[in-house]
């Protein structure tokens, strides 16, 4: 993410769609007057849906142009998120977490299984220009690590083999489940219960217990 | 007003410095990089960190209000290990360069290694590289030095308005960069004077001397009308370099790109010798023949036939030997307007910058008329753009829009919105009655033209319609261009009795009229409109236009060349003085007049500078005191006359070329090549 030199892409144009537009319109209704600026993060997430996933130097200067801000001041906010790709990426976007809980459930098989399957590096996108593969950091799903975002869902209980059925569902265009991957709900644990009604019974010594020291805190 | 205690004493401060202001008046120095005491405090370099009492860390003494009861230490073992551990840090990923740098032995990073860093470093790593980036023909940058002190990321934002710079990328990667292109500013090279490294360098002057082999001479700009303080560089005989001085009330500490880069312009085109035309051709010739040359053509001819017109780079020591030559002559063609502006000089007040430069701090409703300051004056434009940032501010102008990096009420064009101002009419007029303090600054490009004189009435008319001159308060301005004009107006270098002003000389020279013309410096003219008839006698530095139709050529000196009085436009009496002499066998301009006076006349009564200062004191009393502004009393001036509707043109039209030094530059012709022809018209993002 070394930005070396400023190249304008004379060819690309770019311009928000109608409803985009309303949208971003609506982000900057939220701020008083004169302080649409505050809109910037907004407003690039939309450039970035609407531009293919990468938010282009054209796309850059439309929302500096949309919010009358400097052009250069956009682009400090553009690089500074690692979340705003600056160069274009394919249609899948694989995000695998790789901050300590996922890590320790085997992230990093994940990581490598996505660049030999698809034979590409981190930030690299593959030939048929449908994945790309980047590491990111935490992503909140601990409880159900490892887990990899693609686009914007999330895959979860992943192991390496399913990850690669998911890469071929996906390169086939068919559905995938999004979520936990193991046949579990949500979060909850393995083989139930899955809600507080399922619970067993505490045991009544300890549930006695329990309340006392709520009633004495 | 807190009270703190520095080091064991106590002092007492202003509301609202900061604990590093309280220490700099203590007289204890605190190291930074980041802080400078004209732009908005980061507090991002913790260089200036400091214990305070009842903090378990030290603190940002920049970024710290100083309070009521405050104890700071800066001399504990705590300080010292901040310091260095800073020092380590930002010298983590700064290059070995001190040797190859062209910041070396000016560099407050160097100099602060040596005072505040450890001795060794202990980084055995790979440092990181960063690549180059673009910022026009001005600035040389060497990124890999940067320590993100962010200081020109703000000059560029508060002081020059142009939102050009930022910082790319975050934590290891941030890189301060722009779009890659040229800053568009005319204060882009203090950008290099405020890099406390050596990431931002001078293009012009890369490579080429050592701060410590030059000769530093405090003297005063000349290439715009502002009277910026300047230090010139020289090695040997050669000026090197122009750097701005401090001035509080003038330039402040920055300086303007043509002031500061045009002096490469002081080594080509210059006239070293005196030349005389021969069968139509410029001879060289020694000095005798070409005075020989003048008295021959001089002798018997009538005072009514000669004319002296004088430039606009003109000390004030040789204007008034020219107009005493010309006295002897018994000539009165004489002006120092050489683009017409009907300027009068019957009232002091009527031709001055009467707020002055630092009076524009007070005021809060400003109306241009015919004035792009920020290419007729930059640096005066910093100080409305200053003002403007101060909140309440309102600037109307009359004339060619531009973007002056505050936001403008374009009001129109021509004369007709200025007279209907002048009647009370239009939403503008609101705004001037209802400011306390209102502004008007009028620029040459309304005056230099036929109507010119009732422009002026004009905007003496706004001024008194609108309470603008007072007691504690004169808002009257006159915008000027030329650093000799208000000199030459005050000495009255303007037609005598009976005599031709410079529209009345360019015709009387075509007519067969004027046989003789003197002109000192005066490139300006339109040459064209001289004819061929007129013997014309050209004294300047540079083989610019005037020289190219001189038949005989004296050869001057450049403003660096010699001690000179200069009154910028505020009516500030300032002295330039030498830095080096003049090449060749050119002179210092008045001794060429009084040497040619015992030629040609009667021989001019001063043998030394200081005599002809006492004359030019005689002649003006304002001479005498030296950087001081009189308040000018109000009087009668301007022309009640008929007004042409046409709209007012520019001043300006290529801030990189106005004069003979700039054109003869070859970094003006980058820069003009880059920036200067296109017109003002980018949004900076504080418009609106």
């Amino acid at each position: 993410m070394k930005i070396t030199s400023y190249r304008r892409d004379q060819a690309s144009e770019f311009s928000f769609t109608p409803e985009n537009l309303k949208k971003a319109k609506a982000y900057m209704a939220r701020y008083p007057e004169g302080r649409q600026a505050s809109a910037v993060i907004a407003l690039l997430y939309i450039a970035q849906a609407q531009n293919g996933g990468w938010v282009s130097p054209a796309a850059i200067e439309h929302v500096a142009e949309v919010l009358d801000m400097a052009p250069i001041r956009v682009h400090e906010v553009s690089t500074f998120y690692t979340m705003f790709n600056l160069k274009p990426v394919g249609k899948h976007l694989i995000q695998v977490c790789r901050t300590t809980p996922c890590w320790l459930r085997g992230a990093a098989d994940l990581t490598r299984t996505c660049q030999s399957k698809l034979g590409v590096g981190l930030k690299e996108t593959s030939a048929d220009g449908l994945f790309t593969v980047m590491e990111v950091e935490c992503l909140g799903a601990c409880a159900n690590a490892p887990m990899v975002q693609i686009n914007d869902d999330y895959y979860e209980d992943l192991t390496p083999a399913r990850l690669s059925e998911i890469i071929d569902d996906l390169r086939a265009g068919k559905e995938v489940p999004v979520g936990p991957q193991s046949g579990r709900l949500c979060s909850a644990p393995e083989g139930g219960p899955a809600t507080l009604k399922d619970l067993p019974a505490p045991a009544k010594k300890g549930a006695e217990k329990d309340a006392g020291t709520e009633k004495g805190a | 007003m807190p009270k703190l205690t520095i080091d064991g004493r106590e002092i007492e401060v202003a509301d609202g410095l900061t604990v590093l202001q309280a220490c700099e008046l203590a007289g204890v120095e605190i190291p930074r990089f980041c802080y400078h005491e004209r732009l908005s405090v980061a507090g991002n370099c913790r260089m200036c960190l400091v214990e305070m009492e009842r903090s378990p860390k030290p603190v940002a003494s920049c970024a710290m209000p100083a309070g009521e009861g405050m104890v700071i230490r800066t001399d504990t073992p705590l300080v010292e290990k901040a310091r260095k551990g800073v020092m380590e840090f930002l010298l983590i990923n700064h290059p070995l360069d001190c040797p190859i740098c062209d910041q070396g032995g000016e560099c407050d990073l160097q100099d602060q290694a040596m005072a505040y860093g450890f001795d060794r470093s202990r980084f055995d790593e790979n440092k990181r590289a960063v690549k180059e980036k673009y910022m026009g023909p001005l600035i040389k940058t060497i990124m890999t030095r940067c320590i993100h002190c962010t200081r020109c990321v703000r000059f560029a934002t508060e002081v020059a308005g142009v939102e050009e710079i930022g910082a790319l990328g975050r934590g290891e990667h941030l890189e301060i960069s722009t779009l890659e292109n040229a800053i568009n500013s005319e204060l882009s090279g203090n950008l290099v004077d405020v890099c406390p490294v050596g990431a931002l360098t001078s293009r012009p002057y890369a490579f080429t001397a050592r701060s410590w082999e030059l000769r530093k001479t405090y003297s005063v700009d000349t290439l715009d009308a502002v009277g910026s303080n300047i230090r010139i560089d020289t090695r040997g005989r050669e000026v090197m370099r122009v750097l701005p001085r401090l001035h509080e009330d003038v330039n402040e500490d920055w300086l303007a790109d043509k002031s500061r880069y045009a002096c490469d312009g002081l080594h080509s085109q210059r006239l070293d010798r005196p030349y005389v035309r021969k069968n139509g051709k410029l001879r060289e010739a020694s000095w005798e023949e070409a005075f020989g040359a003048i008295r021959d053509r001089l002798t018997g001819l009538a005072g009514d036939k000669i004319a002296a017109l004088a430039g606009d780079q003109c000390d004030a020591e040789s204007m008034l030997a020219l107009k005493d030559l010309m006295a002897s002559l018994k000539s009165t063609n004489l002006d120092c307007r050489q683009d017409g502006a009907k300027l009068d000089a019957r009232s002091r007040a009527g031709y001055l910058f009467n707020t002055g430069i630092a009076g524009i701090e007070q005021a809060d409703a400003i109306l241009l008329v015919a004035a792009n300051p920020r290419w007729e004056a930059p640096l005066l434009n910093a100080r409305i753009r200053k003002r403007f940032l101060g909140g309440g501010l309102t600037v109307g102008s009359i004339g060619v829009p531009n973007d002056l990096s505050y936001p403008v009420y374009d009001l129109g064009s021509g004369p007709d919105v200025l007279a209907e101002l002048a009647a009370g009419r239009g939403d503008f007029a609101k705004a001037l009655s209802a400011a306390e303090r209102p502004m008007v600054v009028l620029g040459m490009a309304g005056l230099a033209r036929p109507d010119g004189g009732a422009v002026l009435d004009l905007a003496r008319q706004v001024a008194e319609t609108f309470k603008m001159v007072r007691e504690g308060w004169n808002g009257f301005n006159v915008l000027h261009t030329a650093a000799a004009r208000v000199a030459g107006l005050d000495l009255g270098f303007v037609p005598g009795s009976g005599g031709r002003d410079t529209d009345g000389i360019l015709k009387g020279a075509a007519d067969g009229e004027i046989e003789a013309l003197y002109l000192l410096g005066a490139d300006e003219i339109d040459m064209s409109r001289l004819g061929e008839m007129a013997f014309v006698i050209y004294q300047g530095h540079h083989g610019d236009a005037g020289a190219h139709r001189a038949d005989v050529i004296l050869p001057g000196a450049a403003y660096t060349e010699k001690n000179g009085t200069y009154t910028n436009t505020e009516g500030r009496v300032q002295l330039g003085r030498l830095a080096t002499f003049p090449p060749g066998e050119a002179r210092e301009d008045w001794t060429i007049l009084r040497a040619l006076s015992e030629v040609v006349g009667t021989r001019l009564p001063y043998d030394s500078l200081g005599a002809l200062r006492q004359r030019l004191i005689a002649v003006n009393p304002v001479f005498a005191a030296l950087d001081t502004i009189e308040p000018a009393p109000w009087g009668d001036f301007g022309a009640a006359g008929m007004l042409d509707s046409a709209p007012f043109g520019a001043a300006i039209d290529n801030y990189y070329m106005t004069d003979p030094i700039s054109r003869a530059s070859e970094t003006m012709a980058k820069c003009s090549a880059e920036l200067g022809l296109g017109p003002l018209t980018r949004a900076t993002g504080t418009d609106g």
